[in-house]
């Protein structure tokens, strides 16, 4: 039996990726003697992400899920937890020790816009080359791996693209290219953030094919950051809602969308419209109003101002996480038994 | 039956650009009931923002066609004086909720004085003006002293609702919402398209609501049309378009909708929108049309001539028309 942490047993301790206790903030100074203040971007965060599994972290914009992401490949220094990759602590190693673990060429990231992650002044063929030629990789193999490459994420004959520039593509064609470009180095961890949200729907399904192919076929760990439960549920196996930098309901993806126990992940999953003409006729029930300034949040749940539930107890005290069913873990008074 | 409340008809506009004419709306001709809402659901790309500029008649500079007739209530209102359009039509019969508005929103003028100005330049008094903004305001469940405030102290959910009660102010007929809720996080976007949903059952009003996202039209529309590449491809009442989805190009956006709720194979229309600057003859759809693909019968027709507008059964009380060779 793999070990879990105690303090969050959710936690695997024999995972490829494990986040434990994680807070990143940033610092805002409101003046030049002022005591500087953080915004708590990401506060108190655990996970962990097996391989060949699929983590979608789902939030609104301002919860924290890209400051998340950003930290779990070591793009941003947590101030507390810890960050650990394939069993090396990771939380506060330099870049080049990072190197020296090979961290960087077994992580990659695919970004949110096309238009602006890929170089315009360089070629496909560059911009795929470039990452193996850090790595000191000979000119025929590279060759070899950017037209393989080409040819997973169906960019096919890749000969027709390797001499094109971005500006010649069409913005599915971009976030291709910027898949290439994450799969060239064999990851076996990736983090997508929010990849179809720029994207056309019939363009989007075609992109989430690709990615859920490439998932599956080389076995990685995958993180993917979004705030749209919809397009997540085609290639996730667990879930974790954010709201405000805090945790807020994690499980097995199906489990939790079916029967969300979080108020906050209730509204969120309430919110989202399937097409369906009756829709019209009824009212939405969510919650009022909008999330919280992270440099001054809410005390007690950072969500009880808008909680449909709120007792006196959640404008006072934070809640723990709970285990609310098997599975699922739920940071909420609502669920702790007293 | 109800009253045909706008009657759209042959509508073009073109665009002169660098590259050539942008045939970005191309001969649409669509009726809108009173208290219906029309949603226009399309790609980008598929001219459904100018044709909600056509409707308000605010346009770019390098248009270089504008054709059709549009009536409302039975007068012609796309070729009458701009005089005459900005005192009895703007704002007062048709408003709009244009894209991505509640960022163009003046950060140094106070909300009340941004609401009134429409009314002022249409010759309201200066109280009544500030009285209808509030009345607007609190209608979209906004305190009435909102006025005093500036841009900056709202939150975007906040925003967007000024916006929306701006477009309510002066109680048009028609109001377009071209969309309204992008950039807004979901549970917002949820609780805009509530209140969207109460002021269409307490005022009686018409929408035209513009959206890329076939799931949030079903949240208000009554009957939908699809556009593709500057042309309408199908429209009908919401539960025919749903269930019965006719069109190729129709059927290939609704099986590339993610649902939540229900499980089903995703499916995407493979290729790209075509350029507007030199579109597909025949039916524009044709080179990504799956039944173009495989039906030899077809080969000489839809990438010949523009297919005829044919209508089908329908469910609805609207009719249901395809342009489609498929149905002919």
């Amino acid at each position: 039996m793999p070990g879990v942490f105690e303090d969050t047993p959710w936690v695997r301790k024999d995972s490829l990726v494990i986040a434990h206790r994680l807070r990143t903030y940033y610092t805002i100074k409101p003046g030049l003697f002022a005591k500087p203040r953080y915004v708590k971007a990401v506060d108190d965060i655990s996970l962990s992400i097996d391989r060949g599994i699929t983590l979608a972290i789902v939030g609104e914009s301002g919860s924290g899920k890209t400051t998340l992401g950003r930290t779990l490949i070591r793009l941003l220094e947590p101030i507390s937890g810890e960050v650990y990759f394939d069993g090396n602590d990771i939380t506060h190693m330099k870049e080049e020790e990072l190197k020296k673990i090979g961290f960087r060429r077994r992580v990659s990231m695919v970004f949110q816009d096309p238009y602006s992650s890929l170089n315009p002044f360089h070629s496909i063929h560059f911009i795929l080359e470039e990452p193996l030629m850090v790595q000191g990789i000979s000119m025929k193999e590279r060759e070899e791996r950017i037209y393989r490459a080409l040819e997973e994420v169906k960019l096919t004959p890749p000969e027709d693209f390797v001499n094109k520039y971005p500006h010649m593509l069409s913005g599915g064609q971009r976030q291709r290219v910027a898949i290439a470009r994450a799969i060239i180095t064999d990851p076996d961890y990736i983090v997508a953030d929010e990849p179809v949200s720029m994207l056309d729907a019939s363009i989007r399904v075609e992109i989430l094919t690709i990615l859920k192919d490439i998932q599956q076929r080389h076995k990685m760990a995958f993180m993917y950051i979004t705030h749209d439960i919809s397009t997540a549920k085609y290639f996730s196996d667990y879930i974790l809602i954010m709201y405000a930098g805090q945790f807020a309901e994690y499980g097995p993806f199906r489990d939790v969308v079916k029967n969300p126990l979080h108020p906050y992940a209730q509204s969120l999953i309430e919110a989202i419209p399937d097409p369906d003409p009756s829709n019209r006729l009824r009212e939405r029930k969510v919650a009022p109003g909008e999330p919280p300034n992270l440099a001054n949040p809410p005390t007690g749940c950072r969500f009880h101002p808008r909680c449909p539930y709120a007792m006196d107890i959640c404008k006072k005290q934070e809640p723990p996480v709970v285990e609310a069913r098997p599975g699922v873990f739920v940071k909420c008074w609502l669920y702790v038994k007293r | 039956m109800s009253m045909v409340l706008l009657d759209v008809r042959n509508v073009k506009l073109y665009y002169t650009t660098t590259k050539g004419i942008v045939k970005a709306v191309d001969n649409i001709s669509f009726e809108l009931d009173e208290g219906e809402t029309l949603a226009i659901v399309g790609e980008s790309g598929s001219g459904k923002s100018t044709l909600a500029k056509l409707l308000v008649r605010v346009w770019e500079r390098n248009v270089s066609l504008v054709d059709g007739e549009i009536y409302l209530e039975g007068k012609e209102i796309l070729h009458m004086p701009e005089e005459e359009f900005r005192r009895e039509i703007r704002w007062k019969r048709i408003a709009m909720v244009p894209q991505a508005s509640m960022n163009a929103l003046n950060p140094v003028i106070k909300i009340g004085d941004q609401m009134t100005e429409p009314l002022l330049l249409q010759g309201t008094g200066k109280d009544e003006a500030l009285k209808m903004a509030m009345d607007a305001l609190e209608s979209v469940g906004l305190p009435r002293d909102l006025v005093n405030r500036y841009p900056h102290q709202l939150s975007g959910g906040m925003k967007q609702r000024v916006i929306i009660a701006m477009s309510i102010m002066a109680h048009p007929k028609v109001v377009i919402l071209d969309e309204p809720t992008s950039a807004l996080d979901v549970i917002t976007q949820a609780n805009i398209m509530n209140l969207l949903k109460k002021l269409k059952w307490e005022y009686k009003l018409s929408y035209i609501f513009i959206t890329h996202d076939l799931s949030l039209a079903s949240e208000l529309a009554d009957s939908v049309a699809i556009m593709y590449a500057g042309k309408l491809v199908e429209i009908g009442g919401a539960e025919d378009i749903y269930t019965n989805p006719s069109h190729p190009y129709t059927q290939g956006l609704i099986s590339s909708v993610p649902t939540l709720r229900t499980d089903k194979t995703l499916s995407f229309i493979p290729g790209e929108v075509p350029s507007l600057i030199n579109p597909p003859s025949g039916c524009r759809f044709h080179p990504r049309c799956p039944f173009y693909k495989d039906r030899d019968y077809l080969k000489g027709l839809c990438d010949e001539k523009e297919p005829p507008m044919v209508e089908l059964e329908g469910k609805a009380s609207r009719k249901h028309l395809v342009a489609c060779w498929l149905y002919k």
